[in-house]
């Protein structure tokens, strides 16, 4: 089923886009390209816009100037949308009065997708026994599956999901990052918003970030995690000694780990596999800390957390 | 550069070209089966529908008490010395107002049902994602919520007509179908349903919440045309001509008895159907217009 094609040409295309209520700036001129066959993580503090950008996609809210467009041309224009474009905004989004069934079919219906794309969607996220159940009965993770299910239905090449995570079990959680990568893999634009970076860590390979409605980065998870001054990472070797007068000659900081390693933090996993290479020294393992994205997060959101709990940590 | 790696390693997906064509009954069909699948939907629709049928051949079935008598001594004398000739209205109690006014509701309540229920909840933003093209969505709820009104109030219409007109039959004061009067009656009765229905999406439309939508449309069809009673000053008739259920009571008015009156300054038939019309054009124009404009 998918189609495929040399090269990329950029899915979602952002260009100065903003959104002001009144006077309150919620997107402040975003400009940002979402590339196909890739997870790409949209991440924000609480309240930073990454909704109101998610709905702007989509046609839903107009921006107040700047514009968007979605392979290519503004998604709204588009007379049918569900074979262009798979969206999960709000797993409450949707008429509780009618089963899933009911639901499913009548998008199915407007866009001439056959109906059983309805049974295979809901077999997909697991709820083909509840599906005739009336929706308003359904957990949060039950809607945040048949979410899934409408934007999985016109089997589309662009996906958007505003945290999706939330309400899911663990095991609804790795279903869904694999889901997401295989999407990716088949070529697909996946574009998940999330204000936690540990949700994005293992699923997302870029990364958007903002922060008060303003462009923070927008590059690969692996170099963000570089832009954190405090990354950490662990080392392991036998000369653990000799290991640390180096790096600390280059400016780390490094400090004995629990276990007998060492955490270097003020430089690089790559640099310090070089100096190690340099000096001959054996190395029994070479790790980014996890702390280090959740960190750089942290510093480079943290003159916009717009709704900070006391002061900043 | 793993930007570098992770784009020559991408494939762009295609589309491909054999799009099925879009079609405006598909959206009739979402349309339909959105309503269908409420049950809200049958129990108000079903239940007006039951009640009108109800009162209206109650009515009629009151009226055979005194019929005969009536019909055996039509004349009598008012108590101010005006002398007056029984004639019996067949159209009063079969097509009654009261009756059509739980139509009027129903409709109206079904209708600001497909708005708020989508505004309300957040299913707008689906439905948009699905189609896009929001004039679309609107033109085919007016076209279901037009069509299930139409065909169920004029399937009470008919009842009503044919049953009451059947109970005083024997008595020879009944009017036949294809009489031009009864006709008309009939059509007013039923169409003035699918206005109403109209009206209540547009005040779905525009206030978004259940309550409130519900609420605005009641007072609009039924409490502020109250407000506008009496015959004493020709600009209030007037303006009281311009409400839906008014010109409904005007064209099922029976004007062979005279012995009574439609009131001073009464409104054309013409008149009439305009109303009808012109709250059918303002209701689709603003409902599309505010759904167009506003954020979803
Ligand atoms: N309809 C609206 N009217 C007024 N202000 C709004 C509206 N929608 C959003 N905002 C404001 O715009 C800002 C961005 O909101 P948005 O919902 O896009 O943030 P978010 O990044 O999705 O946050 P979260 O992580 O909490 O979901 C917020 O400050 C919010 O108060
Ligand atoms: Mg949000």
């Amino acid at each position: 089923m998918t189609r495929r094609l040399g090269s990329v040409v950029p899915v979602i295309e952002l260009t100065e886009l903003t959104k002001r209520y009144g006077d309150k700036t919620a997107v402040d001129h975003l400009s940002v390209t979402v590339r196909s066959g890739t997870v790409t993580g949209f991440l924000g503090p609480n309240g930073s816009g990454k909704s109101t950008t998610l709905r702007m996609i989509l046609g839903l809210n107009a921006p107040s100037s700047g514009a968007v467009t979605v392979e290519g041309r503004p998604f709204a224009d588009r007379p049918r949308g569900l074979r262009h474009v798979g969206a999960l905004l709000d797993a409450q989004d949707i008429h509780g009065g009618r089963s899933a069934v009911a639901h499913l079919k009548s998008l199915a219906v407007s866009n001439r997708i056959p109906l059983r794309r309805v049974g295979e969607v809901l077999e997909e996220v697991g709820l083909a026994e509840t599906g005739r159940k009336r929706i308003g009965g359904y957990s949060l993770g039950m809607k945040q599956r048949l979410g899934i299910a409408g934007a999985l239905l016109g089997d589309p090449p662009v996906l958007l999901f505003d945290e999706p995570l939330n309400g899911l079990d663990p095991e609804g959680v790795r279903w869904v990052r694999e889901m997401f990568q295989k999407l990716a893999k088949e070529g697909r634009t996946v574009f998940v918003s999330s204000h936690l970076m540990s949700e994005m860590e293992h699923t997302a390979e870029r990364l958007v970030v903002i922060g008060r409605g303003r462009l923070i980065a927008d590059e690969t998870l692996v170099d963000f995690a570089r832009r954190g001054s405090q990354a950490t990472v662990l080392v392991r070797s036998p000369e653990a000694d000799a290991l640390s007068a180096i790096l600390a000659a280059e400016g780390a900081a490094v400090a004995p780990a629990a276990d007998g390693g060492l955490t270097v933090t003020g430089l690089p996993a790559d640099r310090i596999g070089e100096l190690a290479w340099r000096n001959n020294i054996m190395l029994a393992e070479l790790a980014t800390g996890n702390a280090s994205l959740e960190k750089a997060f942290m510093e480079l959101t943290a003159d916009s957390v717009e709704y900070a709990a006391g002061e900043n940590r | 550069m793993s930007t570098a790696t992770a784009a020559s390693q991408s494939p762009t997906y295609v589309r491909v070209p054999s799009e099925p064509r879009p079609r405006f009954r598909d959206l009739c069909r979402m349309e339909w089966i959105k309503v269908a699948s409420l049950r809200a939907t049958w129990f108000v629709l079903i239940a007006a529908a039951l009640a009108t049928v109800f009162i209206n051949l109650n009515g009629v079935h009151s009226d055979l008490q005194y019929l005969d008598h009536d019909l055996a001594h039509p004349r009598g004398i008012t108590p101010d010395g005006k002398v007056w000739h029984f004639v019996y209205d067949p159209l009063r109690r079969s097509l009654s107002e009261i009756a059509v006014q739980l139509m009027m509701l129903g409709g109206s309540a079904i209708g600001a049902l497909t708005m708020f229920g989508e505004f309300s909840t957040g299913q707008i933003r689906t439905t948009f994602v699905a189609v896009p093209k929001r004039g679309s969505v609107v033109a085919a709820k007016v076209t279901v919520l037009c069509t299930i009104t139409t065909i169920l109030a004029f399937v009470v219409a008919l009842i009503s007509f044919l049953g009451g007109q059947a109970m005083v039959a024997s008595r020879h004061v009944g009017l036949s179908i294809t009489d031009h009067d009864a006709q008309i009656a009939i059509a007013a009765y039923t169409l003035v349903v699918p206005v109403s229905a109209l009206v209540g999406m547009l005040f779905g439309a525009i206030i978004r919440n259940a309550t409130a939508s519900i609420v605005g449309v009641v007072a609009f069809l039924f409490l502020i045309p109250a407000f506008f009673g009496g015959d004493k000053y020709r600009w209030v008739v007037e303006l009281r001509h311009l409400f839906p259920g008014n010109a409904e009571s005007n064209l099922t008015y029976w004007t062979h008895d005279p012995y009574t009156s439609n009131g001073r300054w009464p409104a054309s038939h013409l008149h009439s159907w305009a109303v009808l019309v012109g709250w059918t054009v303002v209701s689709i124009v603003t409902a599309l217009i505010v759904v167009k404009k506003r954020d979803a």
